[in-house]
């Protein structure tokens, strides 16, 4: 009975005692007496970088098509079908990576780390959206962005929110952008990229939370339309602040406005038609200009506000990087006796790293989340003052027109105004 | 009351002048800055098997189903041995092919005999799922002959990967995609 186990028990001994005395070559390469021949492992390459180059290419054709059926053509039709051509394209071929949106991160990345460099065609996905915004507003929006399109696609039973809410969740993707890029610029996470919700959904495939994040949102929106672009795309508030700008912009009527107030209704499911006040009686000339005054004196208060309050949440918001994560396990276990167990933490052990290297590391990383957490805030704060003091200056408009900065240039709104209805069958 | 009207225009104007400038300034300006880190070449994500400590997160972890990191068999690096830590259950009763013996979890190791005292071991990647056991045994036990890679091939590439969100040992990062894969360097 002994004598049966004897064997392995020695072997397992023996291989034990190995392990101790060198890590690798423990066997010698076996000298074969045959004409063996070692068989080559199969290492396949990615698919081609030339791919990269023809989206770039595809992305530039579809904002100028785009643009082209958004503001000349003015055809609703012809934007969804661009959606559909963008979903099928961007989305379900090139299964998503790299976005504009993520692109975010990247540019946050290469500019604020030393190492890393990045891909020209990342850079181009960053910029060529912002480039059409300051030329035609957002085009990318209206029929090239997959997340927008899958969206704008499912978007049946438009529903209006009310205003405070509607200007409580605008502040959303201000937080989202300033946090991205935070954590981005820390080499910490890309959250725009692991929260992505409908990744999952154009690959097929993906973890059963993102799927459903993705499931409910495009539940959601089939009511409350397109609820992230709205609530939290990041890119979104880039394209936003840059399409106010905009050399030509989607226009509601395609001649003259007649203010016969049809579109301003439900015409527009975003609230983003900017309706006419002429005729709205004249406040005090000295009561707004004080307003005025007193608002423009508050945004640097708050932006020194926020730059002071995130400055002091540093320690707390540095924990989403792994190595300051990891420190305070070690010291948790080290002070209190709650034992590591987590995959890191003894990988740490393995690795033979010092405890003093970690919290020495846990230190710096600290001091520069302080640092950049002064301009997230500063940020933050700065466009609430902005916001808000946009709110005193009153426009005078003779026409109904869209907000530049709030429309998607989805062309929704196109086929309320009658006299887009006449000058077409005038033509026909 | 025209020229007021007016004068209030030309400000308006102004500002929206103004921000134009303001806009454009990033949009011309982070080409110029990114100048010196802005590569033709991009990136692919991979393993670096020095690092490795194959815990089996990487199966979990990606985002396609089955992961996209597969063992890779380094046959110059493998020493052909008949009690093979890969192969081979921890506290397997005997030496040979039985499903019961086996370590990997969905058979897509194959052992077969070359020569009097060799066996050769061979990875079915389209069987393989990533759990690293094999690897792990091969590291603990044998030449670390075995050992993880991410098949580009199969790689969805995302931005931010999140094996190497998840990897304990932070051996996930991007590497150029020149050289997509980091081998094990092999015996001379």
């Amino acid at each position: 009975m002994i004598k049966r186990y004897i064997k392995p028990v020695l072997i397992v001994m023996i291989l034990l005692w190995s392990t101790v005395s060198s890590a690798q070559e423990r066997f010698p390469r076996p000298e074969f007496q045959t004409d063996y021949i070692y068989p080559e492992h199969q290492l396949p390459l990615h698919r081609s970088q030339i791919w990269e180059y023809i989206d770039v290419g595809v992305l530039v054709a579809a904002l100028l098509l785009t643009s082209w059926l958004a503001i000349k053509k003015r055809s609703r039709k012809g934007l969804i079908w661009m959606s559909v051509f963008s979903l099928a394209y961007f989305g379900f071929f090139r299964e998503g990576c790299v976005c504009p949106v993520g692109s975010v991160q990247n540019v946050a990345l290469a500019l604020f780390n030393g190492s890393y460099t990045i891909p020209l065609t990342v850079l181009l996905f960053f910029l060529i959206p912002l480039i059409f915004a300051l030329l035609f507003g957002r085009v990318f929006c209206a029929g090239v962005c997959p997340l927008g399109a899958i969206q704008e696609l499912t978007g049946f039973k438009p529903v209006k929110l009310p205003r405070p809410v509607e200007s409580i969740m605008a502040a959303v993707p201000f937080i989202y952008l300033a946090l991205a890029i935070l954590f981005a610029a820390m080499e910490s996470q890309f959250i725009i990229c692991k929260y992505d919700p409908f990744v999952g959904i154009f690959r097929l495939d993906g973890k059963y939370t993102m799927i459903v994040f993705g499931a409910l949102l495009l539940l959601a929106g089939i009511f409350i339309n397109r609820p992230y672009c709205r609530y939290l795309c990041p890119y979104g508030v880039l394209l936003n602040i840059f399409s106010r700008f905009a050399g030509k912009h989607l226009t509601i009527t395609p001649a003259e406005c007649i203010n016969c107030r049809l579109c301003e209704e439900d015409a527009c499911p975003y609230d983003a038609i900017l309706p006419s006040n002429f005729d709205q009686t004249q406040e005090d000339p000295s009561r707004s200009r004080k307003r005025f005054i007193r608002y423009f004196m508050l945004i640097p208060l708050f932006a020194v506000a926020g730059g002071v309050i995130l400055y002091n949440s540093a320690p707390a918001l540095s924990s989403v990087h792994r190595d300051v994560r990891l420190a305070r396990e070690i010291r948790a276990e080290n002070e209190s006796g709650i034992e590591a167990v987590s995959k890191a933490a003894s990988a740490f052990k393995e690795s033979g790293q010092t405890e003093e290297e970690l919290y020495s590391k846990e230190q710096l990383l600290i001091e520069r989340f302080k640092k950049a957490t002064v301009w997230a805030g500063f940020f933050l704060g700065l466009s609430l003052g902005i916001s808000l003091f946009a709110m005193t200056i009153r426009n005078t408009r003779t026409e109904y027109k869209p907000h530049q900065g709030k429309c998607f240039s989805c062309g929704r709104c196109f086929r309320y105004c009658p006299v887009e209805a006449k000058i077409k069958n005038e033509k026909a | 009351m025209k020229e007021g009207k007016n004068i209030y225009e030309t400000r308006r104007d102004f500002v929206r002048k103004f921000g134009k400038v303001l806009a454009v300034i990033p949009v011309a300006g982070l080409p110029v800055l990114l100048s010196r880190k802005t590569v033709a070449k991009g990136y692919v994500w991979q393993i670096d098997p020095y690092k490795c400590i194959a815990c089996g997160q990487c199966k979990t972890s990606c985002i396609l189903t089955p992961s996209a990191s597969k063992c890779v068999h380094e046959y110059a690096l493998c020493g052909y041995c008949d009690l093979c830590g890969g192969y081979l259950k921890e506290g397997a009763k005997s030496i040979g092919t039985g499903a019961e013996l086996q370590m990997c979890p969905v058979g897509a190791i194959t052992r077969k005999f070359v020569e009097e005292p060799f066996f050769e071991y061979s990875i079915n990647e389209d069987l393989c799922d990533g759990c690293a056991k094999c690897v792990k045994g091969c590291k603990d036990f044998g030449n670390g002959s075995l050992y993880m890679q991410i098949k580009q091939d199969l790689c969805a590439n995302c931005n931010d990967c999140s094996i190497a969100r998840n990897c304990p040992a932070q051996a996930v990062s991007r590497v150029s995609s020149d050289q997509q894969y980091i081998e094990k360097e092999r015996p001379v």
